[in-house]
């Protein structure tokens, strides 16, 4: 049966089932354990914001409080999953990845290629993504696109708690490194989810939404600011159907041209910065493969190409609103034959 | 005077709003029981509302297009001595009731029910009207379906008899153990589900797979078995489409299983993506796939019904009747004159399998005649 939980339960869930199920399942992180190093529950802080929670005392030492040194831990779960074991190692935000890139994008992306597919690579790396936190430009990023454009990287960024869940357990029994993208501002959000294990596809999108003017493409946060501005749409008369992409690589792109060939607009919004991000990324694979299926042009919504700002006032004008969301809507509605 | 009101229908557990779509009679017009009188649309499917008493369509109340919520009032059907003030009178003082599951939390839990059978945690609901003293009648689902297969014949068979529908073991929202792959093992789960919710007699109506258990019970235990109704049946005839069953079990995605599900419906259009994705969160639960090929290898093997308890039944004692959709690309229509001698057989045109939700008033009515 299901019930309603928030996307951090359904994410402590997932660790928690796949641990009991498989052995090889070890996770890996700063302070995902204890805050100050005691021994025990008590202590066990669940890692920054408390997703890992309970888990320490149920499989000890199969978490593992690492050193403050992200270089360090990628590269250690990376070699791990080449040994069979599956880490999941938590990253806390992905604005870190930096320190620890080589790991990812060239050795744990490459193995199974250069190798000629006797090693297998299956890590998830889980990390915090997006704006919204009042975190400043160091911890708030849409870093996406840096990981999508990675050949031999799978990617995914879920929108509600039942997708969180059904690709976090796919994500951990994919047998490639996955880069699991947490929105922080989505935490909290609740939803039906089922108690017991099930898996969503790597590479399929979700229409969370029917409708016939315009589709709106996206993931993320920006699923949940795309409904807003559709129900305001609604109230115009327009239509809008909503792609969930979910997984980012593999990408869904049979699933977003049936939308656009059905609605012949196409709006994509996206929280990364605005230069080949994933919003371009759809823009140009719609209009090479489908632009005779388009009346209009295509729409982007986009944060400006600067830093996340750490003003708050700031902060929220940087985060694309379901307001701009709507005047893009409109704007290609309005646009191009009739 | 008798005045009576055309509301928003109430389709399964979860519905709390509809969409109108069209209306398919006049004003002025006569309607007998049962005629369609106006199109309804959910998230899930839509469908026919349909009249509940004779009666004239005096006003329309709803315009295509507009949201209503469950039991609102979309229009009013009254005898010719009603006057418009009359009418008027009643449209006034109308308050849609509450909608009794729509409760703030725990909608879903008070809806439905559980019990643990031989270890296997059944959830099912139990509904209806039990003033009248009327046996129950216990709706058994298909292979792969769920007690919300019924969401258009619950409620409206409720208004006559108690009504129950259970998730069978492995499917909707019971434990993912099967009671078994014989039609004699799950007839004893079904008899043992009615021991645990203290019911000694019903009436059973099943489709698909869930005739051929009802048939089977209707063997094994007479005396359990007031009447059968078998919808769209297993336990007829050997043929059945294995590609079906075989593409409903494997199928992991929307792509792959909206042209399976599309089989089920003589309308493909009644596939909605609401529907999809319902069947998709079932099936992809750790351990209903292999649930699932254990069930159809045992019942189904090498792509044919491996046991046929209807043929065997005499119907004397327990009346029985046959419906099918003459559509039904799953088990084939041919199979209703396979039916006992005695049997009360109809076959639908315009519906394919799943005959109960695509022809609702129509069976509707079959199974409320036939249980009496």
């Amino acid at each position: 049966m299901s019930r309603k939980i928030s996307i951090k339960q359904a994410i402590n869930e997932a660790l928690d089932q796949e641990m009991a199920r498989d052995p090889a399942v070890i996770c890996m992180g700063e302070d995902i354990v204890g805050g100050t190093g005691a021994d025990g529950e008590k202590d066990a802080w669940g890692g920054v914001l408390g997703v890992t929670k309970g888990l320490y005392a149920k499989y000890g030492d199969r978490l593992m409080d690492t050193p403050l040194s992200e270089s360090a831990y990628i590269g250690a779960a990376i070699g791990a999953a080449a040994c069979g074991m599956r880490p999941v190692a938590e990253l806390m935000f992905i604005d870190f990845m930096g320190v620890c890139f080589d790991q990812i994008y060239n050795q744990a992306a490459k193995f199974r290629y250069m190798f000629g597919g006797k090693a297998e690579t299956p890590v998830v790396i889980r990390a915090m993504v997006g704006a919204g936190f009042r975190a400043a430009a160091q911890h708030s990023q849409m870093l996406t696109p840096l990981f999508t454009h990675i050949p031999g990287l799978k990617v995914v960024c879920p929108s509600t708690p039942y997708d969180t869940k059904g690709l976090l357990i796919q994500a951990i029994r994919d047998n490639d490194p996955v880069i699991f993208c947490e929105h922080k501002a989505l935490y909290g959000i609740e939803g039906e989810v089922p108690e017991g294990s099930y898996t969503i596809p790597l590479g399929e999108a979700n229409v969370v939404r029917e409708g016939k003017h315009c589709s709106i493409v996206t993931y993320g946060l920006m699923v949940h600011r795309s409904l807003e501005a559709a129900a305001t749409l609604a109230k115009e008369g327009v239509e809008v159907e909503i792609v969930d992409l979910r997984s980012l690589s593999p990408l869904d792109m049979d699933t977003v041209l049936d939308s656009v060939t059905k609605t012949s607009r196409l709006v994509c919004v996206d929280e990364a910065s605005p230069r080949c991000n994933i919003a371009t990324d759809i823009s140009a694979q719609v209009a090479m493969n489908a632009f005779s299926a388009l009346k209009a042009q295509i729409e982007m919504v986009t944060p400006p190409h600067t830093p996340v700002p750490f003003s708050p006032a700031l902060e929220d004008l940087y985060i694309p609103s379901a307001a701009q969301i709507a005047a893009a809507v409109r704007k290609t509605v309005k646009g191009g034959k009739a | 005077m008798s005045i009576t009101p055309i509301i928003m229908p109430k389709w399964g557990l979860s519905m709390k709003q509809g969409t109108v779509m069209s209306w398919l009679v006049d004003v002025g017009a006569s309607i007998s029981v049962g005629k369609p009188i106006m199109e309804v649309e959910t998230d899930k499917i839509a469908s026919d509302v349909e009249a509940p008493d004779p009666g004239i369509l005096r006003r329309k109340i709803a315009n295509p297009g507009e949201v209503f919520p469950v039991k609102a009032l979309l229009g009013v059907m009254a005898g010719a001595e009603v006057t418009d003030a009359q009418i008027d009178e009643f449209i006034a003082a109308y308050v849609t009731p509450a909608d009794a599951d729509d409760t703030e939390d725990g909608a879903a839990e008070q809806a439905w029910q559980w019990v643990d059978i031989d270890g296997i945690r059944v959830r099912y609901a139990r509904r209806g009207n039990a003033t009248g003293g009327k046996l129950p009648v216990l709706f058994i689902h298909g292979f792969g379906g769920d007690l919300d297969n019924w969401l258009f014949n619950i409620d409206a068979v409720g208004a006559q008899n108690p009504v129950i529908a259970l998730d069978l073991p492995a499917h909707g929202q019971s434990s993912l153990t099967l009671a078994g792959t014989t039609l004699k093992d799950l007839a004893r789960f079904v008899a043992n589900f009615l021991d645990a919710i203290e019911v000694p007699r019903a009436h059973l109506v099943g489709h698909s797979m869930g005739g051929a258990i009802a048939a089977q019970l209707a063997r094994d235990a007479p005396a359990r078995v007031a009447t059968l109704s078998l919808i769209g049946s297993a336990g007829l005839g050997r043929e059945i489409n294995a590609e079906y069953l075989a593409g409903y079990v494997a199928a992991n995605s929307r792509r792959e299983l909206k042209p399976v599900v599309e089989q089920l419906f003589a309308d493909a259009s009644l596939v909605s993506r609401q529907l999809l994705d319902d069947l998709l969160k079932y099936k992809r639960l750790d351990g209903v796939s292999a649930a699932l090929t254990e069930l159809a290898a045992g019942l189904f093997p090498a792509g044919q019904q491996g046991e046929l308890p209807v043929s065997a039944l005499a119907v004397g004692s327990i009346p029985l009747q046959v419906i099918w959709g003459e559509a039904d690309r799953i088990i084939p229509a041919s199979h209703a004159a396979l039916a006992p001698r005695g049997a009360k057989v109809t076959v639908l045109t315009g519906a394919g399998h799943m005959v109960q939700m695509e022809k609702a008033g129509e069976v509707n009515a079959l199974i409320k005649a036939h249980v009496g």
